[in-house]
């Protein structure tokens, strides 16, 4: 049996770890048992330091980052250029990362330095006569591929929320190792001019659970719009008022808040909160879908939620037969409803 | 400025997909035009109408891919070349990668070259970042919004957390996402030229490189495992009924 040395990427903001890299450690720690070999993490980025000390509560055996100032705001080169020294020096045989926008990114111009392949977004790992198997949804998840990379090392990007982080130990500690910049500042062709951060709330793709709403988020008939609005701007502050009554049910389960196409295509909420092939894809514990269709599309991003639930007017939409739940009916009613209901439940 | 934009051709998002004796099949569905690729056509031929330069569009594939170079073409494109040659069967990300930058090389005073998101096939979403790393080009991923001021790139990235501000010094590789706004539709005389237009196909010994290697392999595509949904009804005579009957059931699941 090979020994493997899996290294993780934690992706991380200023001190802060996206959860998804949690859970690629889970993931990493699963390929150990059957491979052999330790678990390693990488941080990079301003405020690496207590991240990476961070990574060994939840089971790394080492830990090495790099805080330089010429990694302050996220780069593709200097950081993949740190990443791919740091694993050929620990002659690395996995790297594992999140599947993020930087994640992502890293892991593919690494595969192309350390002369491998790349097998990005998988939802599951086996290992099969020592090699490891990855299984990716393709074609938005219309069909299931099986992947596997020839060429080591192995470069593996894992669905947010397709593995479990372990628990996280704060006894277990260690001391981390910094790293070096490789490229000068003078050698770096990008320069980050401004830096704003989105609007708060829950992330959609990390979200446990989403409320999300479709064009019939604006038919409200008890609303009437301001004076002086045109059809179209009163039909948007109708949907508004609509994603209002969306929003309070998120609040109360903690949710985020998703929208269908057709809803950020007639401008109603920003393409952020997109569900779907075109939008984010999502696996949450439950799925609330108001007022959304659920053309192939919408489900294509959101058919592996755990448990779905939809309120729609129209007995015939496709989203019911996807639902767990489905309620036919005014969801200007039974939202504000479940929304009392449950915050009774919950004890707020 | 002169851009190359990198396309494919998919079968169509609502394609029903199936996998039927081995072979991926996508029934009736049109093959087109990579959604993605619509939105990285629309900010480079902004940037051409801002600024001047050619727009090359350049697809890998087999013959039909001609059919989404040309939507390229009356999109707006200056020209379109098909990357074709049977040594490139069943090629990887990486083997693409390796192909485009010999591509982008072979087509000369090339300053940026532009990519969708992701292809909907393979959902791959890393070919772009592999290109810039193969040409020694920064890489600008998602870009929402793009400008060229005093000779170099000004975009907005998105990132999970927000946006960045980005200047890079040209030539570069830029992947953009939907936010950069809706494409144009191919307007009725570029599509009359676009379908006079002759495409020319570049092999492997045109583009001047050997066949790369591929080592991503995909010993078996599946259907997915059909979901078993029994649906419930939940009814009752008042809203407050049914939010009731619905919350108990929500809190059975052990999902909160």
């Amino acid at each position: 049996m090979m020994s493997a040395k899996i290294l993780v990427y934690i992706d991380q903001v200023k001190g802060k770890a996206l959860p998804a890299s949690w859970e690629v450690i889970g993931a990493a720690h699963a390929l150990a048992e059957k491979l052999g070999g330790e678990v390693a993490t990488i941080v990079l980025g301003a405020d690496a330091k207590p991240v990476a000390e961070q990574s060994f509560h939840f089971g790394a055996a080492a830990a090495f980052y790099c805080d330089d100032p010429s990694l302050a705001d996220y780069r593709a080169e200097p950081y993949a250029d740190v990443l791919v020294k740091a694993a050929r020096e620990q002659g690395a045989e996995v790297l594992l990362f999140p599947t993020t926008t930087r994640g992502r990114e890293q892991a593919a111009m690494s595969s192309i330095d350390l002369g491998s392949g790349v097998i990005p977004d998988v939802t599951a790992l086996e290992v099969s006569d020592g090699k490891i198997v990855a299984t990716r949804p393709v074609y938005a998840g219309r069909l299931i591929s099986k992947a596997v990379c020839d060429a080591k090392p192995q470069v593996i990007t894992t669905r947010v929320r397709a593995f479990k982080a372990p628990e996280a130990n704060a006894a277990k500690t260690g001391t981390p190792v910094a790293l070096q910049a490789v490229r000068p500042e003078g050698e770096i062709r990008t320069k980050v001019t401004g830096y704003s951060l989105a609007e708060g709330g829950v992330s959609l793709t990390d979200a446990n659970v989403i409320v999300s709403g479709g064009r019939g988020v604006s038919n409200n008939p008890a609303l009437t719009p301001p004076a002086g609005l045109d059809e179209k701007a009163a039909e948007i502050w109708r949907a508004q008022e609509g994603f209002k009554i969306i929003g309070e049910l998120a609040s109360v389960l903690k949710a985020a808040v998703g929208a269908s196409r057709a809803a950020v295509d007639a401008g109603y909420i920003p393409y952020a909160h997109q569900v779907g092939q075109t939008g984010k894809l999502v696996a949450p514990d439950l799925y609330i879908a108001c007022g959304i269709s659920g053309a192939i599309q919408h489900q294509a991003g959101m058919r592996s939620s755990k448990v779905i639930v939809a309120i729609n007017k129209d007995a015939e939409a496709p989203i019911f037969r996807l639902a767990r739940y489905g309620v036919v009916g005014d969801l200007f009613e039974i939202l504000p409803a479940l929304a009392v209901v449950l915050r009774k439940r919950l004890g707020k | 400025m002169n851009i190359v934009v990198c396309i494919k051709q998919v079968p169509d998002s609502a394609a029903k997909m199936a996998v039927e004796g081995g072979q991926i099949s996508w029934g009736e569905a049109p093959l087109v035009l990579n959604p993605w690729d619509e939105f990285a056509i629309e900010a480079a031929l902004q940037l051409i109408e801002a600024g001047g330069g050619d727009l090359t569009v350049v697809s890998v594939g087999g013959e039909s891919a001609k059919e989404a170079l040309k939507t390229a073409l009356a999109m707006g494109c200056t020209q379109a070349i098909l990357v074709s040659d049977p040594a490139l069967q069943g090629a990887d990300s990486q083997a693409s990668a390796h192909l485009l930058a010999g591509v982008i090389k072979k087509v000369g005073n090339v300053e940026a070259a532009f990519f969708g998101k992701q292809a909907i096939d393979g959902d791959m979403g890393v070919t772009a970042a592999q290109t810039a790393r193969l040409l020694g080009w920064p890489m600008l991923g998602l870009v929402a919004s793009i400008k060229v001021e005093g000779g170099k790139l000004q975009v907005e990235k998105s990132l999970e957390e927000g946006r960045q501000v980005v200047e890079c010094q040209l030539p570069a590789v830029v992947s953009v996402s939907k936010d950069i706004g809706e494409p144009r539709y191919p307007s009725f005389m570029g599509i009359r030229k676009a379908s006079r237009a002759t495409i020319p196909t570049w092999d492997l010994a045109e583009v001047g490189i050997g066949a790369p290697t591929s080592v991503v392999h995909w010993p078996e595509v599946l259907n997915p495992p059909v979901r078993e949904v029994k649906t419930e009804i939940i009814t009752g005579g008042s809203a407050q009924e049914i939010a009731e009957k619905l919350a108990d059931k929500i809190l059975e699941e052990k999902v909160l």
